[in-house]
């Protein structure tokens, strides 16, 4: 056989080795995905902006937090100041560009904790099952049957305000869901023959959860986390816009909306840009979830 | 209806009578999670790291009214029977004094919660009357400009801050254009004209036929609600439109079809028939969710609902109003839950 | 024989990402007032066949004909509401599984009313009394408290009979049925069979009857039509069934048990690209 270039051998249909068919199922996934124009353009928003977070301080025009109250609340198009100032005189754009930061900060953050919640109780509670799975159940039943943001905003008011305490709160309330997935996709799972072999050749069920079940619940979470990014950004802003998240003068882009609010009617920009940049990031993350979606889980999908 | 008449025979029933075990399961759900409700907030409360005595008494209270206060509140008894103490309290519907007012709690959620109601019933009507349609349009014509149209209004409605949208709405159909009134539920002047009976002042204006206050409590309404409204537009049209796909491919369509039926009443008349079901429990998921939207779109439109009175109460760390206005929400979310489910078994003749 | 049906080289055209699709290529075939048999395997184009004629076919499907000739009307050429004046009053069609082809939430009553009164404006007393008249003539006994039932309280032959007797109760003069015992026990198809039988022979309808079943086919029906990837590779009297010549025909029919010629070892059939080309064989009858 001759020379084969990566793309056959990434597309072949007798893969030699257990890599070798991962890698090519995972090109396969990203030629279908690519496809998917809206997709791809929702990645390369969010791309974007881990690049602007990234290099915050050499792309923003000013300093974030440098007051200069002799010119503020300039319009859009000011000398210098593109999108304006707030009423402190700070230049927009330039907090906007460090406020992406806080965005990635928390998302990355309630990303982390709240699928990992979700996927112990879940898993734990699918394999173990019994009495154990009917309250683990039950707990999570109650979580959900909560308005999540009115419960994120009493564990706020028992935490204190703050952008860390902000994060807790959500995950808290993002948590069961993924739990619920977790769990019926262990439940899937668990009664399959492979783990029964598994279980023949004396693996307890701390190595099974972890080496066998939480490998294949991942793919359906991560859709799940995708779609949820959305919620968890407009969760967060929303808690910033009450004076519960970040506290000023960091630039969050919800707190700075708040700080707008009061010069709406006459400098609408104040508050308008933040939004802006709030709704670009979650269509992105909206447009990425449905992409990964139809990749991952098609039958999900419509 | 057992129907053993036939040689094939037919279901048999369970031996059971099945609304007794159905009932008893709905009330022991129910009651467990309140109490589980009620066990978040009771620990939420105690986190908190404000002293109750103090808040109560103040700073420069002596030590003996300090001691009083803490004995009277049972601070002294162990946490599982204070929590005891705080059922009894909830279950009677007391949620103590809010700090910032002197008020019963409960008689402050009484005041602003018709408030709320008023707004999220709004709002859901809109999005039921609008949604409801456009997903059943998206599905039929899937693929068509209707059918984009309905998915770039659902991802807007799932990526916009509520905030912002209502705080934009403001400047351009309040500020710019003058086409609404403004924050509030009516204009200043027209305050407490109208006697209350249901604390709801569109209602309530209609019963006194005071035209005037319901045109200008109408004006107030508007601009919030549609906001609400589009959230839960885009919700309920989203998942029409995937419940009526799958009601489309069914094969009792082409049932229908073969009989000669038009294409509209195989959509309304049987296809939609059979999403009803599904339906009422998305709509009462997305009537549960604008309360909770409410929380913020009443900050913006300073609306006198629940969502302000607990944000409020928040800022200035009155503890007993926020988790009294938290359980009397989630004892709505709760009741909503239950009242799709019996829902469901008036419609679906599968579930009875 | 008088001619109900008459239909010249129809196509059904699926267009898809990889091309268009065939599923019917160049079919012809007459209806009289008979039984015809249309056999094959399952995506040879049978079912799609019977749903072209009744012009159920969804986009992005294509229907194609040189015609489809109702009592020498084209059907091709009727608007899609002169179209619902044929369905079910002219053609009707009984469907594979009555677990989905009855509405799960409609009164079996209200399904069975609903088709009569689509064609004949009567009102609900009349419609009821109609409903009950047919229920009892596909058998079923206490007919007034099945047209107060759900489907779902249903038998599975209780439901084909239910699905038969409201496809026929405003008097077509053309069944389709579509693999209608497929789905059943084989305990009750015999019985739902010669209820069929019997109400199509004396209304003296014509009957397609679709199926992968060779044996019953052959036994059920007048006239059989075989078809192979979308077209049909030989028609024959069913009574002659077994003279077949078509090697596919053949091959079927000698992978089949026989209880009067047992044998060690069945036969497979053996494919030929070629039977896929090759042009459709007419079943028209001049």
């Amino acid at each position: 056989m001759t020379e084969q270039t990566l793309r056959q051998w990434l597309l072949t249909d007798t893969p030699t080795s257990r890599r070798h068919a991962k890698l090519s199922a995972i090109y396969q996934g990203w030629l279908s995905f690519r496809g998917n124009t809206m997709a791809m353009i929702g990645l390369w928003i969010l791309i974007a902006l881990v690049a602007i977070a990234a290099f915050a301080p050499f792309i923003s025009p000013h300093d974030p937090f440098v007051q200069d109250l002799g010119n503020r609340l300039g319009p859009l198009g000011t000398e210098g100041h593109i999108l304006g100032t707030d009423s402190l005189g700070r230049d927009i754009l330039s907090r906007l560009i460090y406020g992406s930061r806080i965005t990635l900060y928390i998302v990355a953050l309630v990303a982390l904790i709240a699928p990992i919640a979700g996927l112990l109780v879940g898993t734990v509670s699918g394999y173990v099952g019994g009495w154990l799975d009917a309250v683990l159940m039950r707990i999570t039943d109650i979580f959900l049957a909560f308005p999540r943001l009115v419960l994120a905003l009493a564990f706020v008011a028992a935490l204190g305000a703050g952008i860390e305490n902000a994060v807790l709160a959500i995950s808290l309330t993002a948590w069961p869901p993924y739990a619920r997935i977790a769990r019926a996709e262990t439940l899937t799972i668990r009664s399959s023959d492979f783990i029964s072999a598994i279980q023949l050749q004396g693996a307890g069920p701390m190595r099974i959860i972890i080496r066998h079940i939480w490998p294949l619940c991942i793919s359906s979470l991560i859709v799940r986390v995708t779609l949820d990014m959305a919620g968890i950004i407009l969760a967060a802003a929303g808690l910033g816009f009450l004076g519960l998240g970040a506290q000023p003068p960091s630039p969050e882009w919800g707190a700075m909306i708040s700080e707008g609010r009061r010069f709406i009617l006459d400098h609408w920009w104040v508050a308008a840009m933040p939004g802006l940049a709030i709704f670009t990031v979650s269509l992105a993350f909206n447009l990425l979830g449905d992409g990964l979606r139809d990749v991952l889980d098609p039958k999900a999908g419509e | 209806m057992a129907l053993a008449n036939d040689t094939e025979g037919a279901r048999k029933r369970a031996p059971l009578p099945r609304w007794l075990t159905t009932t008893l399961k709905t009330i022991g759900s129910i009651a467990v999670t309140m109490l589980g409700l009620m066990f978040i907030t009771f620990i939420i409360g105690r986190v908190m790291p404000i002293d109750p005595v103090l808040a109560i008494v103040g700073e420069r209270a002596s030590k003996s009214t300090y001691d009083a206060v803490y004995f009277q509140l049972g601070l002294d008894k162990p946490l599982i029977v204070q929590f005891m103490y705080y059922l009894r309290d909830v279950a009677h519907g007391d949620f103590g004094i809010s700090l910032l007012n002197g008020h019963q709690v409960s008689d402050d959620i009484r005041r602003v919660f018709p408030a709320t109601l008023e707004l999220a019933s709004l709002g859901v009507i809109f999005g039921v009357v609008l949604g409801v349609p456009l997903g059943v349009v998206a599905a039929v014509r899937k693929g068509s400009w209707i059918d984009q149209l309905a998915r770039v209004v659902a991802l807007i409605g799932y990526s916009m801050p509520i905030f912002w949208l209502g705080l934009m709405g403001l400047l351009i159909f309040y500020g710019m254009l003058g086409w609404v009134g403004g924050p509030g539920r009516v204009s200043i002047f027209y305050e407490d004209i109208v006697p209350r009976v249901t604390g709801m002042i569109l209602i309530d204006s209609i019963l006194d036929r005071n035209w005037t206050v319901l045109k200008d409590a109408f004006s107030h309404i508007v601009l919030p609600a549609s906001l609400l409204g589009y959230y839960s537009l885009a919700y309920i049209s989203r998942m029409t439109r995937s419940f009526m796909l799958e009601q489309m491919n069914a094969e009792y369509i082409t049932t229908a079809r073969v009989k000669g039926m038009s294409e509209w009443d195989v959509i309304w008349k049987h296809a939609f028939r059979n999403i009803r079901v599904q339906l009422i429990t998305v709509i009462a998921l997305s009537y549960a969710g604008l309360l909770e939207g409410s929380v913020l779109t009443e900050i913006i439109f300073s609306w006198p609902g629940i969502g302000s009175y607990i944000t409020t109460a928040l800022l200035s760390a009155d503890m007993n109003a926020v988790l009294g206005g938290t359980v009397v929400v989630g004892l709505v979310f709760v009741l909503l839950n239950v009242f799709s489910d019996l829902l469901y078994k008036v419609f679906d003749p599968r579930a009875r | 024989m008088e001619t109900l049906l008459d239909i010249k080289d129809l196509w059904v055209r699926f267009p898809s990402r990889h091309g268009v699709f065939d599923a019917v290529r160049g079919v012809s075939f007459t209806l009289g007032r008979e039984r015809l048999g249309i056999v094959g395997e399952s995506g040879s184009g049978k079912s799609m066949t019977g749903r072209a004629i009744l012009r159920l076919i969804r986009p992005p499907g294509i229907v194609e004909a040189t015609q489809i000739n109702l009592e020498g009307v084209d059907l091709l050429k009727k608007t899609e509401k002169q179209m619902r004046d044929v369905r079910g009053k002219r053609i009707s069609m009984v469907m594979q599984d009555p677990k989905f082809s009855l509405n799960p939430v409609m009164r079996i009553g209200d399904q069975i009313m609903e088709a009569y009164r689509l064609h004949n404006s009567v009102g609900k007393a009349e419609a009821y009394a109609k409903s009950l008249e047919m229920l009892e003539a596909v058998s079923i006994r206490d007919a007034e408290r099945v047209m107060r039932a759900y489907p779902h309280e249903m038998s599975g032959g209780m439901g084909q009979r239910i699905m038969i007797a409201m496809m026929l109760i405003p008097n077509p003069e053309i069944m389709i049925a579509d693999e209608p015992t497929s789905a059943l026990d084989v305990s009750v198809q015999r019985q739902v069979l010669d209820i069929m039988d019997k109400l199509v022979k004396e209304r003296g309808m014509g009957l397609i009857f679709i199926s992968h079943d060779l044996n019953l086919v052959a036994d059920f029906c007048d006239r059989v039509l075989i078809m192979y990837a979308g077209r049909v590779v030989e028609v024959c009297e069913a009574a002659r069934l077994h003279e077949a010549k078509h090697p596919y025909t053949r091959g079927l029919l000698n992978s089949l048990p026989r209880l009067d010629a047992p044998r060690d070892r069945l036969e497979v059939l053996q494919r030929d690209p070629e039977w896929a080309e090759a042009p459709s064989v007419s079943g028209r009858v001049a």
